[in-house]
């Protein structure tokens, strides 16, 4: 099974009620896993998928509140997205187990970051797991759950690229049923006045400690006193003992669990002069172990360039670090040429973006805010037809700004999946500020980036732009095909000339989608 | 025992199949197993790979070192030189030898072929060609497959056949026997070498 995969299995194995999840890179096989589950169905386990991490989040909590078990999948990113939610659900705390897992992508292969989850579990006083193999992905969801509702408090679960899309054999284990209906105890902790919040904050801070402890059960020190020992966090610990033949003869540290004990790593330091720190993501236990005054200890890591400061870990990088010989092999080919993701044949959002790019060469001074999915692929060869992607839903409301300080044309290309997910409320900001922007919704009927899964606003785009308040005149419809170029010009051109917001959605379903509903029929 | 696979080519020519069926086998077998993919962003027409890696005894990286890989099995002869520096001197080199030209910029296959054979071995045929032949053109990936058999060698070729039938049971009697064929129209090319 994918590490994803794992997870989701340990999850349903530990009495799941409901996973509540936006699509994303390297996460979205945990939700799909369950959409596939027959114990799923026959236990009604809630899969759906929701409109953005923010709402999947909250959703969770009230199923937490009601005593369920309940579990929040998203990429790295789409922590951001739901940070109000989950950094104050660590101060109203969980009732039935809440776990939420975000899958991190160093290296970048799918996502325009390398964020690192594990800082918004130690911002919101979380504790934090990180699993190093698929085994202990099954396992550690169901502890997770079990510790959440022990301290009732969320659990963050880490996951990277490789891990969440790596198979492995998993041994699965006893399946328990799920909770009843059941109502806090503590009602006040959920109403977070500022004197109830007070009074949490002194609670919480007394227990992420206790975390600190508890995590000496979790990460295992072993081995002999050496020269340098080593913190290996995650798959760290993978690649480490992939480079040495047998067990460790310097001292370790295997980190799955956070906050890391300060005892533990002091116990490693008094076993060897240099602490080598290898960690997936961004170098935040090794910068705790710098600090900023003087320590006995030499620290190695990303920071002082033994390990790449930026990229996925390897087990190359760390054979370097450990300073052992590289293995002979092949000579490099200086032949091969990148070949880089592009729009399918017969995408709709070619068709889109040859008819705008006709219109927009008569307007040097237009200016194309576009968002994330398949079209951002825009951008590249043949059609440069872009000029910005940031986050989720930015297209509409940059062109605002842009629109504000004098850009004409400004134009904003988002996709249906992406306007539900967090555009809505920006062409309701667009409509109220009256400004003169033209919004361009290339609906493919999917979230074709991430596989094809189900759009939340399916058929009822028009109606949303018309209930936002945008003038019937000025929501207009596009098929995106060939024969339809001098059609598709004109109204685009016509939209751009109003005064004002418009909307010209432009429908024709992914023809990867559209391959597999023929292929069920 | 263990044997460590790249599989290469271009999103959606199947060389996830190709995982899938070895790593039916590989269960099967009671080997163990890490078999690392591509998902999301690459697999529209970007260059794709999975990372394989059977042993008899437990395996800890889900990434194959540098050095260790002993195999390459490419659905595309550009993309199999991409991962050269993973593969020992004097591994081998499984490719299909028709190029997947989406870019502008492809260099010229004669160069291509140059670099495949400086250190490793190799046998380049047209899979494509060898799975039409077989009336089963959507099979090339199976034909790679065949030809890449015996140097699979911790798995024998009737354990591979059987994780054809199983993998592709469900889509179908007729789909299970394409693929068997253009497997054994593989393995001959290859047995001929
Ligand atoms: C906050 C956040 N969540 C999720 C993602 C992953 N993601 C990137 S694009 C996309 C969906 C795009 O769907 P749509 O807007 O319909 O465009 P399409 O890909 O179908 O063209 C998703 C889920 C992300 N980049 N950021
Ligand atoms: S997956 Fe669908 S939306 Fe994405 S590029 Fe392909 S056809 Fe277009």
């Amino acid at each position: 099974m994918l590490g994803d995969e794992a997870l989701a299995l340990g999850a349903l194995h530990a009495g799941l009620s409901g996973v509540y999840a936006y699509p994303g890179t390297p996460s979205t096989e945990i939700t799909e896993y369950i959409q596939a589950s027959p114990l799923a169905r026959d236990r009604k386990v809630h899969c759906q998928w929701s409109c953005n991490e923010k709402t999947a989040m909250e959703a969770a909590l009230g199923a937490s509140y009601a005593g369920k078990r309940a579990m929040v999948c998203m990429k790295h990113v789409g922590m951001n997205v739901c940070a109000d939610a989950f950094v104050n659900s660590g101060v109203t705390g969980a009732s039935g187990g809440l776990v939420v897992v975000a899958c991190d992508d160093p290296s970048m292969h799918s996502s325009q970051n390398e964020q690192d989850s594990r800082f918004y579990a130690e911002f919101a006083m979380v504790p934090c797991l990180e699993p190093s193999n698929q085994q202990e992905a099954y396992d550690m969801v169901r502890f997770a759950f079990d510790y959440s509702e022990m301290y009732h408090t969320p659990v963050l679960m880490r996951l990277t690229t490789r891990m969440a899309h790596s198979r492995a054999v998993v041994k699965t284990g006893e399946m328990r049923d799920e909770n009843p209906l059941r109502f806090p105890e503590d009602q006040k902790r959920w109403v977070l006045l500022p004197a109830v919040a007070r009074v949490r904050n002194e609670q919480i801070i007394k227990q992420y400690a206790q975390y600190e402890e508890d995590s000496e059960k979790g990460n295992v020190l072993s081995g002999p006193k050496a020269e340098m020992g080593v913190i290996a966090c995650g798959i760290g610990w993978n690649y480490l003992m992939e480079n040495i033949e047998g067990e460790p003869s310097f001292p370790t540290l295997k980190v799955t669990r956070y906050p890391v004990s300060k005892k533990q790593v002091r116990e490693l330091a008094s076993m060897c002069k240099t602490i080598l720190v290898v960690e997936e993501g961004q170098p935040l236990l090794e910068k705790a172990l710098r600090g900023y005054l003087p320590v006995y200890n030499e620290i190695k890591g990303r920071l002082d360039g033994t390990l790449p400061r930026t990229g996925e870990l390897t087990p190359d990088a760390l054979r370097k670090a450990l300073g052992m010989d590289d293995k002979e092999t092949c000579s490099k080919s200086e032949v091969a040429v990148p070949r880089p993701p592009a729009l399918c044949m017969g995408c709709g959002h070619r068709d889109f973006y040859t008819a705008l790019n006709m219109v927009v060469k008569d307007y040097p001074t237009a200016r194309v805010f576009s968002d994330i999915g398949c079209y951002t692929l825009g951008y590249l060869a043949p059609f440069h037809a872009i000029n910005s992607c940031v986050d989720m839903g930015a297209s509409i409301t940059m062109a605002i700004g842009a629109s504000e300080s004098g850009v004409h044309p400004s134009i904003a290309v988002i996709g249906d999946s992406t306007f539900t997910h967090s555009g809505m409320t920006g062409l309701l900001d667009a409509v109220n500020m009256g400004a003169n922007i033209t919004v361009c919704i290339s609906d493919n009927l999917t979230t074709g980036m991430t596989g094809g899964q189900d759009s939340a606003a399916f058929g009822r785009i028009e109606n949303i732009c018309l209930g936002i308040g945008v003038p019937k005149e000025h929501v207009r419809l596009i098929i995106p095909l060939p024969k339809n170029y001098e059609e598709m010009q004109k109204v685009i051109r016509e939209e751009i000339e109003y005064r004002g917001v418009s909307v010209v959605v432009c429908r024709r379903e992914c023809i990867q989608t559209a391959k597999r509903h023929l292929k069920k029929q | 025992m263990k044997k460590d696979i790249i599989l290469s080519g271009v999103g959606g020519q199947g060389i996830l199949s190709i995982a899938t069926v070895i790593g039916w086998a590989a269960i099967k077998n009671r080997l163990y197993l890490k078999q690392a993919e591509v998902h999301g962003m690459s697999q529209r027409g970007g260059d794709v790979q999975s990372n394989l890696r059977l042993s008899s005894d437990p395996i800890f990286s889900d990434l194959i070192p540098k050095g260790e890989c002993e195999l390459i099995i490419s659905m595309e002869p550009m993309e199999a030189l991409r991962y050269l520096p993973y593969l020992k001197k004097g591994g081998w080199i499984i490719t299909n030898s028709a190029p997947f030209v989406n870019i502008p910029s492809y260099p010229e296959i004669s160069a291509i072929d140059a670099d495949l054979k400086k250190d490793a071995n190799v046998i380049s045929f047209d899979s494509d060609q060898i799975a039409k032949d077989c009336g089963a053109p959507r099979s090339s990936n199976m034909a790679l497959l065949g030809a890449a058999a015996r140097y699979i060698e911790i798995l024998d070729v009737e354990a591979l056949k059987e994780g054809i039938r199983n993998v592709f049971a469900r889509k179908g009697e007729k789909i299970v026997e394409d693929n068997i064929k253009a497997f054994e129209a593989g393995f001959e090319i290859a047995a001929k070498r």
